[in-house]
């Protein structure tokens, strides 16, 4: 994990829809698309509270889900924060 | 334009121009009962690229408001096939009142059945042999989705009959309402069909999104759920304007990608394929 802090639009830039274990997300600002995996929703609902870094982000996650192993969490943010970032739906300031 | 034909498919109101008479009388012909519309909302011309190419070797260009700049020139003889393109490309490029889906449709109690696919997958030919079993034919190309209340809008425009589906109806069909034989196009022999009376007398009655089948043509009998997201991704693909209408087409299509069933359909023959329809269309919506 980095150190670095990570940002997201405020949720009123996104439409996001649930579709059977992914979610569509409509960028507004960009007019893009995008389907993610979880944790990724979560990640931008967790950034709604302000910028955070990665470790800062885990427990946020930690703290409002209960995600059952720990360990896998991490990674998984790790790739999920990448994924926004490719995609523009997260950024560091 | 030397010559000028006007016809109104469902809400999209055409104007094809042409410096040959041909293509346009077979096109008045087969559109007979189609209204005629005072204002066109898209134009169509079929035009010589020389002048002499008028009358020597005739050449049909393909142009419009919308147009592909490196389109091949078709002869004469498939000069209707040249319109009915334009008249796609037309909706293709320039619609943006409705979402607009490559797909056939047909309507059963003000309910609508969607079938998309790709090109070569029948879905064409299922709609047009739906359309002549008791259903309502509401188009074999695009299925028009309303961004307001996501209802389908017909658009049905001739049926463009390919290769072995030409046969199906010319045995089945009046005469009149088939057009001439035109062998080896680009796309293959091509023959266009008329839709049944009631599909042009209802074309501005739409139908709520009931069923989405993913037919494909070529295969041992199969039906297959599809998760939600890949069938969204589909329909992306099978959009030529999902991209241009920004959030309002994500609305309409995650809006009718979560309320209306799916299924995957493989067949090995018409026949088949019209079982399976009648059965998933039992099973999941009746």
């Amino acid at each position: 994990m980095t150190d670095a802090f990570y940002r997201a639009d405020p949720p009123e830039a996104r439409h996001m829809v649930m579709l059977d274990g992914v979610a569509l997300i409509f960028h507004r600002p960009s007019g893009l698309t995008h389907i993610v995996a979880p944790p990724a929703p979560q990640i931008l609902e967790a950034l709604e509270e302000g910028d955070a870094d990665a470790a800062a982000l885990l427990e946020r996650l930690q703290r409002d889900y209960d995600f059952s192993a720990a360990d896998d969490l991490a990674v998984a943010l790790d790739a999920r924060l990448a994924e926004l970032e490719t995609a523009g739906l997260v950024w560091r300031p | 334009m030397r010559h000028e034909f006007r016809v109104q498919v469902g809400p999209a109101a055409f104007r094809i121009g042409s410096d040959w008479r041909q293509p346009l009388d077979h096109m008045a012909a087969l559109y007979t009962g189609y209204p005629e519309p005072d204002i066109p909302d898209f134009t169509v011309r079929l035009f010589a690229r020389r002048f002499w190419r008028r009358f020597l070797r005739p050449s049909v260009m393909i142009g419009g408001d919308y147009m592909l700049p490196d389109a091949a020139p078709l002869s004469l003889a498939h000069g209707m096939l040249g319109a009915e393109m334009g008249m796609n490309l037309q909706m293709a490029l320039g619609q943006r009142r409705y979402l607009l889906l490559h797909a056939s449709a047909v309507e059963r109690d003000a309910k609508a059945l969607l079938m998309t696919g790709e090109s070569g997958a029948g879905k064409s030919t299922l709609s047009a042999l739906l359309g002549e079993r008791g259903w309502r034919f509401m188009g074999d190309e695009f299925a028009l989705v309303d961004l307001e209340s996501g209802a389908i809008h017909p658009f049905p425009r001739l049926v463009s009959l390919k290769n072995e589906a030409i046969a199906l109806f010319e045995s089945s069909v009046d005469a009149s309402r088939l057009g001439p034989l035109m062998r080896d196009t680009p796309k293959g022999d091509i023959r266009h069909l008329r839709p049944p009376d009631d599909a042009v007398a209802k074309m501005h009655e739409p139908a709520r999104p009931a069923l989405l089948l993913f037919p494909r043509f070529g295969h041992a009998p199969d039906v297959r759920e599809i998760g939600q997201a890949e069938i969204f991704v589909r329909l992306t693909q099978a959009s030529t304007n999902y991209v241009t209408l920004g959030e309002a087409g994500f609305d309409a299509l995650s809006g009718l990608v979560t309320t209306v069933p799916s299924r995957a359909v493989d067949y090995s023959d018409t026949e088949s394929a019209v079982a399976s329809v009648e059965r998933l269309w039992a099973e999941l919506v009746a």
